[in-house]
């Protein structure tokens, strides 16, 4: 288990002194000339060497994503774009960093930006987190006011850091569809290629990078790529931030170790499951865009990127969702059809068409209003989806539906055989 | 527009002080970008005006530059934008998996009764307005309902009721979980950040 020695984010609770004073004696901002000085090529190195996958729900390395961006500056001006448009079902970590811990964040944007030549950051971040993003202005003010940041600051790098709000749309969170908004408009995302890092935000070369993947840098580039690498597992190291909710005893967001199992998280840091261990009947582990598990495979799961697509399912952003034995695991699947439903963006058929297709089939599996025959259509819905839409909202439709009749079929023949033995038995 | 049978307003005027913080929004984008201004402006013309009418909707096409289609296809496809009049209070109750598994079909219901509305309604007296809404993004605080700009979080019914009435007689209830916790820490012990590290 991870000590607090080798913690990233200290104050993740607010527990401590947020302000630039406070964040400084946690060792923010400590250094940050000195890892500058060294270069950007020496910076994505680094982080390529730490092994850090992107904290968003993609897991791609961050330190080649940074190295995509042209190595000169063209007559478009470089751009980092944080994604702060956090709204993945389960997922609620990267607004504890922000209200919590904001200056883990600006120190990595001024790195980053830094590494690909970028002398302004826009974070979007989600509409509803109103307070989050006053508590980040209010750190990012104090950087200005301290010349940490802004022009001719004490770092020698001109850097303007803005927060952009959203205004209520899950599709945001695709990153060309954030760029789309970012520019004012619907929030609809684009083709790839060109991938944004050629033509991206003003269609100048940009990087799209997940609030936690930014806020980890400093602290890895301070102590070393190898320092983050020697946590947890090969291809799936570091630290990481889980936001754990549903059916455990003392749901939380915590930072642990990379490859920590499943059973360890939810019972050293969740007071486990309610009713123990053995009461529990489903997980899903990375958010409601990855397919849900059953018990047998929670059992020996473990909470990395490669551990968790053994069991066919996926870290995502680390959202652990529990379900104990009770739950009606059907409706639960049919809830996230109906959102799916909602924030289809209504630019691809498959999608527009396809989720309310599952939602309206979902609800009455959930009554058991069906043939078992039109289990096998489910399913076929969520293949015509799958692969055949601009953006993964597509695919992260039709992933829990299959998660939910890969494991979980005998439930839904079940409920479909006693809503026609009680059909029969009224008539 | 969604609702054409809203009554709306001849007119819309920024307040002097909203046109200057909408020139520093401006000012955040490039030269030539000022569309990227588009939603906070109209985020600040909804906070002026309670609700977000098509004549503001120009407003802030004329003053981006932008065809006023353009401002409607944005009004449109973003939820928080308000294009018929709400309640005081927004009472928004998040009702997405994490939620739901936690009882807020219970928040909901403890919300409807004290205010005496269905979801989608306001209430007589023009305080409440309740929508289920999807995923707020505080899952590990679940349930949860955002009114206005506040979270509160770690609900039971009671609490759902206690803060809906306190409301409705001009009471300003406390923001955030309600059960004792800080933030996102477990409640009771600390498992991670127990040193002075």
């Amino acid at each position: 288990m991870l000590t607090d020695k080798d913690r990233i984010f200290t104050n993740i609770y607010g527990l401590k002194d947020k302000s630039l004073k406070g964040a400084q004696s946690r060792g923010c901002w400590d250094g940050t000339k000195g890892i500058l000085e060294k270069g950007n090529d020496w910076i994505i190195n680094e982080m390529k060497t730490s092994g850090l996958r992107g904290r968003g729900g993609a897991g791609f390395s961050t330190g080649i994503k940074w190295s995509f961006m042209p190595k000169e500056v063209g007559e478009r001006p470089h751009y980092l774009v944080i994604n702060a448009d956090e709204g993945e079902p389960g997922t609620c970590k990267d607004r504890e960093i922000m209200r919590n811990d904001p200056h883990t964040l600006i120190e990595g944007a001024l790195i980053a930006s830094f590494a690909m030549q970028a002398h302004a950051c826009y974070l979007y971040i989600r509409g509803e987190f109103v307070r989050e993003a006053e508590a980040l202005q209010a750190a990012i003010d104090e950087c200005y006011e301290a010349k940490l940041i802004g022009p001719n600051n004490v770092h020698g790098w001109d850097f303007d850091f803005y927060v952009h709000r959203g205004a209520g749309a899950y599709v945001c969170g695709e990153e060309t569809a954030l760029i789309e908004s970012l520019e004012g408009k619907k929030g609809q995302p684009r083709l790839k290629p060109p991938f944004p890092a050629g033509s991206g935000l003003y269609g100048c070369p940009t990087t799209v990078n997940n609030v936690e993947s930014i806020a980890v840098a400093p602290e890895i580039l301070r102590r070393g790529g190898d320092w983050f690498a020697s946590i947890g597992r090969e291809n799936n190291t570091g630290t990481k931030l889980y936001g754990i909710s549903g059916h455990v005893e003392r749901p939380c967001v915590v930072e642990d170790a990379m490859g920590i199992s499943l059973r360890d998280l939810l019972e050293k840091h969740c007071g486990g499951v309610i009713g123990g261990w053995d009461n529990l009947m489903a997980v899903i582990p990375g958010g409601s865009s990855v397919p849900v598990m059953n018990k047998e495979q929670c059992d020996n799961a473990i909470m990395d990127f490669d551990g968790l697509r053994e069991h066919g399912s996926g870290l995502g952003t680390a959202a652990v969702i529990v379900m104990k034995k009770d739950t009606d695991i059907i409706k639960a699947i049919s809830r996230l059809s109906d959102f799916y439903t909602h924030e289809s963006c209504g630019q691809c058929t498959p999608c527009r068409e396809g989720t309310g297709w599952l939602s309206r089939m979902m609800k009455r599996m959930v009554v058991g209003n069906a043939t078992v025959e039109e289990i096998d259509l489910l399913e076929e819905v969520t293949r015509q989806i799958e692969g055949h839409t601009i953006c993964a909202l597509g695919d992260a439709a039709a992933w829990p539906v299959q998660g939910l009749i890969k494991h979980f079929r005998p439930e839904m023949e079940a409920r479909i055989a006693a809503y026609h033995a009680a059909k029969n038995a009224a008539a | 527009m969604s609702n054409m049978n809203i009554q709306q307003p001849d007119s819309f005027e920024f307040t002097p002080e909203n046109l200057e913080l909408a020139k520093k929004h401006i000012a955040k984008y490039p030269e030539g970008k000022q569309q990227s201004a588009c939603m906070p402006l109209l985020d600040l013309a909804q906070r002026q005006y309670g609700w977000l009418p098509v004549a503001a909707m120009d407003v802030v096409a004329d003053m981006l530059g932008m065809a006023p289609v353009r401002v409607y296809e944005v009004a449109t496809f973003y939820t928080m934008f308000n294009k018929e009049p709400v309640g005081k209070h927004h009472v928004q109750v998040c009702t997405n998996i994490s939620c739901w598994l936690r009882g807020s079909d219970e928040i909901v219901k403890a919300v409807q009764e004290a205010a005496e509305i269905h979801t989608g309604e306001t209430s007589t007296d023009g305080l409440i307005t309740l929508w289920e809404v999807e995923c707020l993004g505080a899952c590990s605080n679940a349930p949860m309902m955002q009114i206005n700009d506040d979270y509160y979080e770690d609900l039971t019914a009671e609490d759902a009721t206690r803060i809906i009435n306190d409301l409705r007689s001009g009471k300003e209830p406390t923001p955030g979980p309600q059960n004792g916790r800080t933030g996102a820490a477990p409640l009771g012990e600390l498992t991670s950040l127990t040193g002075d590290a």
